[in-house]
């Protein structure tokens, strides 16, 4: 509409367009904030629910009929936990392995819990926690805890193997060198009620409180 | 601002050319929003439309979100809801914008409606935008009302029980109708399960296609305004209406404030006062669906209530049924029993003010019986004779009232 515009020169003072910019501008990001705020509900919708947290509470499990170098399966969070009382002799055994691992002081830290970073990979080395899916595609290891050859290890010390493609860990949930799996398995946060109950999924300083 | 030589200016409109020449998106957006010229003087009423098509983008956006956790099983339906409200994040939130969303569509579909009545907007030459904006209000009860069973709390399930019952008013049909809009003997999982599928996916489709068809009718023959004025009538050298201003940036600004404002009330509603006294949901709806007990009051939900009222007016089943659906359909034929040569209620006579100002009176006021519990059936019966009346008498009064001359060109200060 050139004309009008000629039209209105007479009668209408000269556009202010830096305080058009203004207002356009500070409309704009009031605007783009009160979305932000808005979208926020419908972003967080997609978080677990309550019902989804209380599920995957804590777990606690009485572990004072699990025989020496028994090992028992719990379910926390739709995972796969195991919990192994090692015997002595599986403990040292670790000690002899790590020039055949891929990661034996747990060097990658989102593996395990702080408290989990050591040889046996536990708070108690005789008790192992630990997530059971193979960190490669989630299949589930096989347990082979005896000193014996085996047809994928010949030299084998005790430990997992994953039926799926041939990872292999020691009874610390350590990765070896050469498989497919490059990280070790997961520890998840745990923590001791007492001697005999384990409670998956709550950090030791948590229960103090 | 990017000076029109700079490199990230010339890229942007070599995207934008690329673009254009496989598909003229610039021609659409000139058409129907830079250089869509609509009438300058549109006031109040003219927020509705806009706002109409936000409350259904909300309905559409909630209603997704409801639908991830939602379960449509007899079984589990009410504890999914129970579960939204308590257990989901912010699902509260959710569920009240899209409950809330659902009568205040209805708030702003009404208002939308009665300035088309007002200002003549269904006239000669925009019967189709009114033809299709019935439908789209037929489509949005049907979606409304299948919506509101899905919670499967009491007043869901009674609710669909009386109104799947009024199918069987028909004769010899009716009850094989029934049978098969339940699926089952009674209303049951199979009546949810279905409701379901047409409340999440059917119905929005068709509300969809017909909003579309709704704006491509309007944009063909333009907007009408509160003069009644045809701004086509006189264009300047460049073919401009001289009294239309581009939609955008005009009309997007003034519509994005009356969406402020309007959002500013919804917050408080969905906030503060979601049941809203019961008006948007009742109290008997937070008790699960149960077949064997029937609440002691079943009115339906408030922007259902005026055509209820109807339904109770008259004694015999069928008859009440035939003049509820006639109530709706005979808003079809309003473009052509208003015989007036003025559109706007500003140039028509004392007549139809008067016709106007009584049926906005009845409706309410038919609303306010349909949800009560003792009505007095004459008082019922006068407002709904003064219902059909405006309709049917519609033809006689506009074409003996004297109307005012309609100015060249709208008023404007």
């Amino acid at each position: 509409m050139s004309t009008s515009k000629e039209d209105l020169s007479s009668v209408q003072p000269a556009t202010d367009t830096s305080r058009r910019r203004f207002l356009t501008a500070t409309t704009a990001v009031v605007g783009a904030i009160g979305v932000g705020f808005a979208a926020w509900p419908f972003v967080a919708n997609w978080k677990p629910s309550a019902r989804a947290r209380i599920v995957g509470a804590p777990v606690e499990v009485y572990i004072g009929n699990l025989e020496p170098g028994g090992l028992t399966r719990i379910e926390w969070r739709g995972q796969t936990i195991g919990i192994m009382r090692r015997t002595d002799r599986m403990v040292e055994e670790l000690e002899g392995l790590s020039d055949r691992l891929r990661d034996p002081e747990s060097e990658v830290v989102d593996q395990q819990p702080e408290y989990a970073r050591n040889t046996h990979r536990s708070l108690r080395p005789d008790v192992l926690v630990f997530n059971m899916h193979c960190t490669h595609l989630g299949c589930i290891p096989q347990v082979f805890p005896e000193v014996e050859s085996q047809p994928f290890d010949a030299n084998w010390r005790g430990g997992f193997y994953c039926p799926c493609h041939r990872s292999t860990f020691d009874l610390a949930g350590r990765v070896f060198r050469g498989v497919p799996a490059a990280r070790n398995l997961l520890i998840p946060p745990y923590r001791f009620l007492d001697d005999n109950t384990v409670v998956v999924g709550e950090d030791p300083e948590q229960g103090v409180a | 601002m990017a000076k029109p030589d700079s490199a990230i200016n010339q890229r942007v409109q070599a995207v934008g050319q690329w673009i254009d020449d496989r598909f003229p998106i610039s021609d659409f957006w000139k058409q129907h929003i830079s250089e869509y010229y609509a009438p300058k003087n549109f006031n109040l009423w003219y927020f509705f439309g806009s706002l109409a098509m936000l409350v259904l983008v909300n309905q559409i956006v909630t209603g997704i979100f409801l639908t991830m956790h939602y379960k449509p099983d007899a079984e589990l339906a009410f504890a999914s809801v129970e579960y939204i409200m308590r257990d989901v994040e912010w699902g509260w939130l959710i569920r009240y914008m899209h409950s809330t969303g659902a009568s205040l569509f209805f708030v702003v579909v009404y208002l939308h409606m009665f300035r088309a009545l007002m200002y003549g907007s269904y006239q000669k030459p925009r019967e189709l935008i009114w033809i299709l904006g019935v439908t789209i209000y037929l489509v949005l009860m049907a979606e409304s009302f299948m919506g509101y069973v899905l919670p499967w709390g009491q007043m869901s399930y009674w609710g669909a029980q009386v109104i799947i019952s009024l199918f069987g008013a028909f004769p010899v049909v009716g009850d094989t109708l029934v049978e098969w809009i339940r699926g089952d003997y009674y209303v049951a999982d199979a009546t949810l399960n279905r409701f379901f599928a047409l409340h999440v996916i059917a119905l929005p489709l068709a509300l969809l296609a017909l909003v579309v068809l709704h704006l491509a009718a309007l944009h063909e023959v333009g907007s009408n305004n509160p003069d009644g004025v045809e701004i086509k009538k006189l264009k300047n050298p460049d073919g401009v209406p001289v009294d239309g201003i581009p939609f955008h940036p005009y009309y997007t600004v003034k519509d994005l404030f009356g969406a402020c404002f309007f959002l500013l009330i919804a917050a408080f509603i969905i906030f503060f006062w979601p049941e809203f006294g019961g008006y948007f949901i009742k109290a008997d709806n937070f008790i699960e669906a149960d077949n064997l007990v029937t609440p002691e009051h079943i009115p339906p939900v408030w922007y259902f209530t005026p055509f209820y009222a109807i339904l109770q007016a008259v004694p015999d089943k069928l008859m009440g049924v035939i003049l509820m659906g006639a109530a709706v359909m005979i808003l079809y034929a309003v473009p052509w029993l208003d015989r007036s040569p003025v559109k706007s209620i500003r140039y028509k006579g004392w007549m139809s003010k008067v016709a106007l100002a009584l049926l906005a009176i009845a409706f309410v006021r038919l609303g306010m019986l349909g949800l009560a519990q003792d009505t007095n059936i004459w008082e019922l019966r006068l407002w709904t004779f003064i219902y059909f009346a405006f309709f049917i008498l519609m033809p006689i009064w506009t074409s003996l009232e004297r109307t005012k001359p309609v100015p060249e060109r709208v008023n404007y200060k």
